[in-house]
């Protein structure tokens, strides 16, 4: 609730200024024919993703040179609204001049990022982060095309909210080790079901194979059960309280990396680590939160309680984080 | 130049109906329940717009006409009132409305549905209208309630009241039905069919926003909604909104009026503009045009995506409306293009144009020239025109949608 919610908006409104131009005339929309390919020396691929039907479709061409696998056009035609259409047109933009290889590595965060007139502000509003996930998987099936692989061969890790590319090994962590029983909760720690919604529940725009509803169940389950299993250990091999003050912070900046960073950055945030000082039996780590986490409300609750439960369950028990 | 082609959401507000009612904020401002000169001189006019509103409906005076905000309060209004009287109690347990009903009703089924009711959502046919029968085929001993609009808001499909009407009576069946599309635009006369309770809005017929209104047949049951100071003859407590009363009076007298205009002006100007719009390849429109209200079209261009083309033709200074905006968080395809059976490719293509008496020839001919652009720009932007080299396969992966 409160005055936002309760007037409600234009989601038009909430788009940036790179979306709409890119709405009113898209850079790369177009098409790359056979003899086009041919004349540049390149290998066509044409590969679509999603379906009118679906309320969403992507075409995406490249010509990729044979030798070096580098993109040296790329273009795309869309069904869809305006954010798709902005969404296609940027991800399109980002293939050109890199390696099939490289192209895979983009995600739709990078594609939203691109469509940020700053960094603080997201491009397009949450329910329409959606759009960006089809520029993504277009780009994967185009290069499981060229390179004759299945698609999913190229997601190392099953991801469940794929708007704020969230993966299944985290959600479960912070489910855990946080005793999250409600879909809100999980949207304030980790962004997961804050955006297009798919992954909470069967029946939203995509179907998918594992929901947040499922997880929270399977959390509910293990604890009914009381699970032996429930404790496992962090993926640090040293214990902690022996590191050198060099190897503490390299070793939370790890985990801070894998497991940490990519929640804040969905938020147009980030932080960095400032100090870790050893204060009787505790570790305390000092931190800075960059960007939109400095002055966010959740910077010093949900947010917070995460980083330090996900840091005391990789590292120490005796940790604590506190933000400056 | 601006054009609005939005009616069906809601209207602009006749100047002679603003003025009619300027006077009761300024300078006759008394709440109507006081012992006092101030109270006494809005009666008259109070009076004179409640007098309006039974003439517009053909209400006879035995009969409740209760002044509620809105139309959702109304449809909120009679099916919990059935819940009370009816399923709560177990005197019967059964609500039957239709698949394409306005939120109002379908939320609200829904939320008596999750406190113990069963509801029967009655499917359209191919030409966005319930069938008749269909009611006749799903009523019980059971039922206490059957909800069905009189137009609807997406198409203007004008559905068989009449006949739902006298199914329900003849199987003793309470009936309900939202108007709000068809005042104005289509006779609505509750002496001529058997009807138990009305919903309708003033807002869509060139009224003020923040009234609506709630015939109840004399004899009816209705659990009064807003308990307090007795105001409405105790079914609806709060201080009577007088300039809005006044409002709705002006505005159904006005909507009466012109009501004959709407039936042939408004509607010749809506047909010439829909054959120019089918001339349009690809194009397809929801239900045959005799039997929708007179200004409403829901037509779908085939590879654009509906709220592309709205944004086209906002650009354009153009308002129109699509009823699958692809931010819903549920499937969000329209609902009437998945329930007329409307080819998939189709479900996310519609746009709804709804005119009014306002609307003029040569908004309609500016408008006729945007959509015809934005179809040729949208279409060149569109994946379902685009090339594909021989021996492709358009390849939807069963995983994901």
């Amino acid at each position: 609730m409160g005055i936002d919610s309760l007037i409600g908006g234009t989601i038009w409104d909430e788009y940036s200024d790179k979306v709409t131009n890119l709405m009113n005339n898209p850079q790369n929309m177009g098409e790359i024919t056979e003899e086009q390919a041919a004349k540049m020396g390149a290998k066509l691929i044409v590969a679509d993703f999603g379906a009118e039907s679906c309320g969403d479709a992507v075409r995406l061409y490249w010509a990729v040179h044979p030798m070096s696998h580098v993109i040296m056009e790329s273009k795309f035609k869309s069904f869809g609204c305006g954010t798709a259409i902005a969404s296609s047109d940027t991800m399109a933009e980002l293939c050109k001049g890199k390696t099939v290889d490289e192209a895979v590595k983009i995600t739709n965060i990078d594609v939203e990022m691109a469509m940020r007139d700053d960094i603080n502000t997201p491009a397009v509003p949450p329910q329409k982060m959606h759009c960006s996930v089809m520029a993504y998987d277009v780009i994967k099936k185009a290069a499981a095309q060229y390179k004759g692989v299945d698609m999913e061969s190229f997601e190392e890790e099953v991801i469940v909210c794929e708007c704020a590319r969230v993966t299944l090994s985290t959600l479960q962590e912070v489910i855990r080790l946080n005793d999250l029983t409600t879909i809100e909760q999980i949207a304030d720690y980790t962004k997961a079901g804050a955006f297009c919604k798919s992954c909470i529940k069967p029946g939203g725009h995509e179907a998918k194979d594992i929901y947040l509803v499922d997880l929270l169940e399977e959390h509910e389950k293990e604890k009914l059960a009381g699970s032996a299993t429930l404790g496992t250990s962090g993926d640090s091999s040293v214990d902690f309280a022996q590191m050198t003050i060099v190897q503490r912070i390299k070793a939370v900046d790890k985990v801070v990396d894998s497991h940490i960073r990519q929640m804040l950055v969905m938020d147009g945030g980030d932080m960095e680590i400032l100090d870790i000082k050893e204060n009787g039996a505790n570790f305390d780590i000092y931190i800075r939160y960059l960007g939109a986490c400095s002055g966010c409300a959740s910077s010093s609750t949900g947010t917070l309680f995460a980083i330090e439960n996900i840091l005391k369950e990789k590292l120490d028990m005796n940790i604590r984080v506190l933000p400056i | 130049m601006k054009v609005y082609l939005d009616n069906n959401a809601t209207t602009i507000v006749d100047p002679a109906v603003f003025s009619e009612m300027e006077p009761y904020f300024v300078q006759r401002y008394g709440n109507p329940n006081s012992l006092h000169l101030f109270a006494s001189e809005t009666h008259p006019a109070i009076k004179d717009g409640m007098e309006k509103i039974y003439a517009g409906i053909h209400a006879p005076r035995e009969d409740s006409v209760i002044i509620t905000s809105c139309a959702t309060e109304s449809n909120n209004w009679v099916l919990k009132s059935i819940y009370f009287e009816y399923i709560l109690t177990g005197k019967k347990n059964h609500i039957m409305v239709s698949e394409v009903e306005h939120p109002s009703v379908i939320a609200t089924a829904k939320f008596i549905e999750s406190m113990g009711a069963k509801v029967t959502y009655l499917p359209i046919n191919h030409e966005g209208i319930i069938d008749p029968q269909t009611v006749r085929d799903n009523i019980t001993e059971n039922t206490a309630l059957v909800s069905i609009m009189w137009a609807n808001n997406e198409t203007g499909a004008i559905f068989p009241i009449a006949e739902i009407g006298d199914i329900c009576e003849e199987h003793n069946v309470l009936f309900h039905t939202d108007a709000v599309q068809a005042i104005g635009k289509t006779p609505v006369d509750v002496q001529a069919i058997n009807v138990d309770y009305l919903t309708f809005s003033a807002h869509k017929f060139h009224g003020p926003k923040g009234v609506g209104a709630l015939y109840v047949k004399k004899g009816k049951e209705l659990i009064p909604l807003l308990h307090g100071g007795a105001q409405m003859g105790g079914y609806r407590s709060g201080t009577l909104n007088v300039p809005g009363i006044v409002g709705m009076g002006k505005a159904m007298e006005q909507a009466i009026d012109a009501l004959e205009f709407e039936m042939t002006e408004v509607r010749e100007m809506r047909d010439a503009f829909e054959d120019e719009l089918l001339k349009i390849e690809d194009t397809f429109v929801v239900t045959p045009r005799e039997k929708r209200t007179p200004n409403t079209i829901l037509i779908s261009f085939r590879g654009i995506e509906g709220e592309s083309m709205l944004w086209d033709l906002n650009r354009a200074g153009i308002g129109a409306s699509t009823g699958s905006a692809c931010a819903s968080e549920d499937l969000e395809a329209n609902s009437v293009m998945e329930a007329i059976g409307a080819a998939e490719d189709l479900a996310h293509t519609a746009i709804r144009f709804s005119l009014s008496r306002y609307t003029t020839q040569e908004e309609l001919d500016y408008t006729l020239e945007t959509v015809k652009e934005a179809v040729k720009r949208l279409r060149g932007i569109s994946s379902s025109y685009a090339y594909a080299p021989e021996g492709h396969k358009s390849g939807l992966d069963s995983h994901h949608h």
